[in-house]
């Protein structure tokens, strides 16, 4: 009999000191199937995937590829059995462009003389086929998330792997993108080719997947066919407990202006056209503004333009009827301005700053963490930090004395959210505030912020996410290429309608 | 699963414990290459080498040489706080060898030839070496210039600046400049009484203890300020710190004048000591300031380590010294304690090297103990 399954991991368990990542998990994936892995945050789903790829040796348990045992003691291995991966954090080199990225490693090459055009060819190919737009001549640093995912899915594309795994690949693609890398992964399975697709969101697994597995707390729970299951059992699964999909919350009672920005012009790095054009809109005390587009749009620019990261270039922003369109950045941020930022390892954190440290990152200089003689109060800065932990449940290794760079992404992201809403600021800026978070925490950070709302402050949210956009907004404004061409309202507009502002075909006047 | 943490997990003790086989490898290969240039005196040589002032038979002499050997460790110990202080903040300053010059210059300008005292010398001697890491760090912010590259340059200028600058100062019956006893006895550093515990070894100058407290004062400034905590902040992640409102720019210029300073200092407290003096026609740059790099690392990284690891360096390289130049050349000296230091360097190698075995050894341990209670439970399913 022919074995069916592409590659199985048997039994693995891995421990680390003081943890058991993995516990004696079972994970088989068939040839041509989408298989989801679902589970929370430190629920070991990265660690099993580093085992796949030889990044971890596993204490116990064995790897088989078409039923045979087989080694993998480091990537290459990996390479050789023809398995791919797309990180939730890529590997790219920032420097080089995104053709060099792609071939990186397998460059085509007649003695020793890079045959690009050659590489090229084939990877406009695969980009024009798959619908992954890139530019193959931009520099990484330069280009968006988004286009940077594109890049490393292409890559996996370009090596003809026949396992493919997606490591939360639609964090931070549009619905119109989502939709199509579906179709791709579809298409692909099609082919023959296995899929391994690692995701919290269930309305994706329920749509694209053939089978999901569930892992919580580094234990195995289940494998399930999706057609027999529905969402509402997966996140039990996941979760260990049932969740409420739906953001409660009462209408808004929007009052005094906290920002007001006013014609804004930011420049572009990328480019020598304006990343945002002319904007202008207000954000009022108790209500959440939302700024929706696909991603690439200016958002990112707006945001550094509001809170003083670029400088803008014409226009002016206003706060609490102070312009501080030339302010420095210390100075918005006293002033009530807290920022979630959209890169949690470039911006957010100090990666080998230990937790407790990047907690006070926004309040260090303030009397309670600094004495007079400008010397750290290190013991209220460990009581403090033990109090958000405590309270917005973030998970690590040793408390608040864990290095940032060690704990997983979910928990990275829920230290900064704790930082920035604990800072009770007149004005929230969330950028992608649940980006790379499970339902649990989720549900939590959406909370936070409509409790934020309903004390009266501001709140202006930049999200991809178009649930999140729908639920938690009060108002959405749409972003595209770098203007403002609709105002909705959340609870009279239609997904699809907010998709055909995002891509453009449609427009209305924004009230200011 | 929460067993007691192996004592070699501990940072410092395995800082330190890598400080100690890099020594031992760096003795054993330099006693191997004394070995194949000249086998007879090979022992001899390298025990002369770790003994320095040891050798002396007299209790007295000994202080006498423990007392130069402790003068000439000052220097040393500022420069690798130098090093160390920028590379806590992400910057390599390569560079303090030419802002310990420029130290030496300003020092031994303001004594030899506009007769100040040894106070305003110091000052000037740190002012100048602030000022040249200045330039480094206005580069570095605002056209984004390497410090290591710009940090090179600098230091030949520097050096030729301060051969420039000391001409006037050169005693004509040699190359060097006046002695400071003779032209300029109010420029040297007091000794406070510290010489009499050093068979009155005059050079035992407040330059030892001044370097001293700096390397403790370093260490507050570092892990217990606010400034500590923004400039390493910055050294990590620039994007952070500015993205949290610090004035990334200007942490990155202080650095460097705080690291210059301290480099300034180094050059001017050795000097004004009077040990030595300046060779006026030098056409290399002092080993000091590259030395610092070996003895910062070899330090651990700690302001505390550094003042041991400086004191280790400046022992075996005046120990070079006493090597029996009947059998070797006299290049000798200086290419055995360059060997041990090269190895100093090598501290954090060392580290990595240990922790990747020891969690080795726990995985394996870890598999032991589950094979044990495997069979026990199988043995137990038997009976």
């Amino acid at each position: 009999m022919e074995n069916q399954y592409a590659i199985e991991m048997l039994n693995i368990t891995k421990r680390f000191p003081g943890i058991i990542a993995n516990d004696n998990i079972t994970l088989q994936l068939k040839k041509g199937e989408i298989h989801a892995l679902l589970g929370e945050n430190g629920a070991g789903k990265s660690t099993l995937m580093s085992v796949l790829f030889g990044l971890y040796q596993p204490e116990e348990g064995v790897i088989k590829k078409d039923g045979q045992v087989v080694q993998v003691r480091d990537p290459n291995d990996a390479n050789r059995l023809g398995i791919g991966m797309v990180h939730q954090h890529f590997k790219l080199v920032e420097c080089f462009s995104v053709l060099d990225n792609i071939i990186l490693g397998v460059e085509p090459n007649t003695a020793g003389f890079l045959q690009k055009a050659e590489a090229r060819e084939k990877v406009m190919k695969l980009s024009e086929q798959y619908g992954l737009h890139v530019d193959p001549d931009a520099i990484i640093e330069d280009i968006t998330v988004g286009m940077q995912q594109r890049t490393e899915i292409l890559k996996m594309l370009y090596r003809e792997n026949e396992i493919l795994i997606f490591d939360e690949p639609t964090a931070v693609l549009t619905p119109q993108e989502i939709e199509e890398l579906m179709q791709i992964m579809k298409n692909l399975a099609a082919e023959g080719k296995s899929i391994l697709f690692i995701s919290h969101k269930l309305n994706e697994i329920m749509e694209v997947a053939d089978r999901c597995s569930v892992l919580r707390k580094g234990k195995y729970i289940g494998t399930v066919d999706v057609c027999n299951t529905t969402k509402e059992e997966l996140s039990r699964m996941m979760v260990g407990r049932d969740v409420e999909f739906v953001v409660h919350k009462d209408p808004a009672k929007p009052t005094d202006v906290v920002l007001d920005v006013n014609k804004m012009t930011v420049a572009s790095k990328m480019h020598h056209n304006n990343a945002v054009k002319d904007v202008s809109f207000k954000v009022r005390r108790g209500e959440i503004v939302c700024i929706a587009g696909i991603d690439g749009n200016g958002q990112t620019e707006l945001v550094y333009g509001i809170t003083g990261l670029e400088p803008i270039k014409s226009g002016k922003v206003e706060m609490l009827g102070v312009d501080i369109t030339k302010a420095p950045i210390r100075k918005r941020s006293v002033m009530g301005m807290s920022h979630i930022p959209e890169d949690r390892h470039k911006h957010g954190l100090v990666l080998d700053y230990s937790l407790e440290n990047n907690l006070v990152l926004q309040r260090y200089f303030e009397p309670e963490f600094t004495n007079a003689a400008g010397f750290l109060r290190k013991k209220n800065i460990r009581s403090y930090a033990e109090r958000l932990i405590e309270k917005f449940d973030v998970r690590s290794g040793q408390g608040p004395i864990t290095m940032a760079r060690s704990m997983s992404g979910g928990n990275q992201q829920k230290a900064i959210v704790a930082r920035e809403i604990d800072k009770d600021p007149e004005l929230l800026i969330a950028v992608q505030p649940t980006r790379g978070l499970d339902v649990g925490a989720i549900e939590y950070i959406h909370k936070q912020i409509v409790a934020h709302r309903d004390e009266g402050k501001a709140v202006l949210l930049v999200s991809l996410e178009l649930e999140e956009v729908m639920s938690l907004s009060d108002r959405i404004l749409v972003m595209y290429e770098g203007e403002l061409v609709g105002e909705l309202d959340p609870k009279k507009t239609t997904v699809e309608e907010l998709g055909l502002y995002m891509a453009g075909a449609k427009r209305s006047e924004v009230s200011y | 699963m929460n067993e007691r943490r192996s004592l070699l997990r501990n940072d410092g003790l395995q800082t330190f414990v890598c400080s100690i086989i890099c020594i031992i490898l760096g003795l054993i290969i330099g006693y191997l290459a004394l070995l194949v240039i000249n086998a007879e005196g090979a022992f001899e040589a390298i025990v002369n080498v770790i003994k320095n002032f040891f050798k002396y038979p007299s209790g007295d002499a000994r202080m006498k040489y423990f007392g130069s050997t402790l003068a000439k460790t000052a220097p040393l110990i500022m420069c690798s706080l130098s090093i160390l202080f920028a590379y806590k903040v992400g910057l390599f300053n390569i560079g303090a060898a030419g802002q310990y010059c420029l130290g030496v210059a300003a020092g031994l300008y303001c004594a030899i030839i506009l007769g100040l005292p040894w106070y305003v010398c110091l000052i000037v001697g740190i002012v100048f070496g602030a000022v040249s890491g200045a330039i480094c760090g206005i580069l570095r912010s605002f056209c984004n210039v390497n410090v290591v590259i710009s940090g090179i340059m600098l230091n030949w200028i520097s050096l030729y600046a301060t051969n420039l600058l000391l001409k006037p100062a050169m005693d004509p019956t040699g190359k060097d400049t006046f002695r400071l006893v003779r032209k300029a006895p109010e420029a040297i550093l007091p000794t406070l009484g510290m010489d009499k515990l050093f068979s009155n070894n005059q050079y035992v100058t407040i330059a030892i203890p001044i370097a001293i407290i700096m390397a403790i004062i370093v260490w507050i400034v570092l892990d217990k300020t606010k400034f500590g905590y923004e400039l390493k902040a910055t050294g990590n992640n620039l994007n952070a710190a500015k993205y949290c409102g610090m004035k990334e720019n200007r942490n990155i210029i202080l650095t460097m004048v705080i690291a210059g300073g301290l480099a300034g200092m180094g050059g001017a407290l050795y000097y004004l000591s009077d040990i030595v003096q300046w060779n006026v026609n030098s056409s290399s740059v002092p080993g000091m300031g590259f030395n610092g790099i070996a003895a910062a690392f070899l330090g651990g990284l700690n302001p505390i380590g550094c003042i041991f690891s400086s004191y280790f360096i400046t022992h075996i390289t005046v120990g070079g010294g006493n090597v029996d130049l009947s059998h070797y050349c006299a290049q000798i000296a200086d290419f055995i304690s360059a060997v041990i230091i090269y190895l100093c360097g090598f501290v954090l190698f060392f580290k990595l090297f240990i922790n990747s075995r020891m969690d080795k050894a726990e995985e394996k341990k870890i598999e032991k103990r589950k094979a044990l209670a495997a069979k026990e439970n199988k043995e137990g399913g038997n009976e």
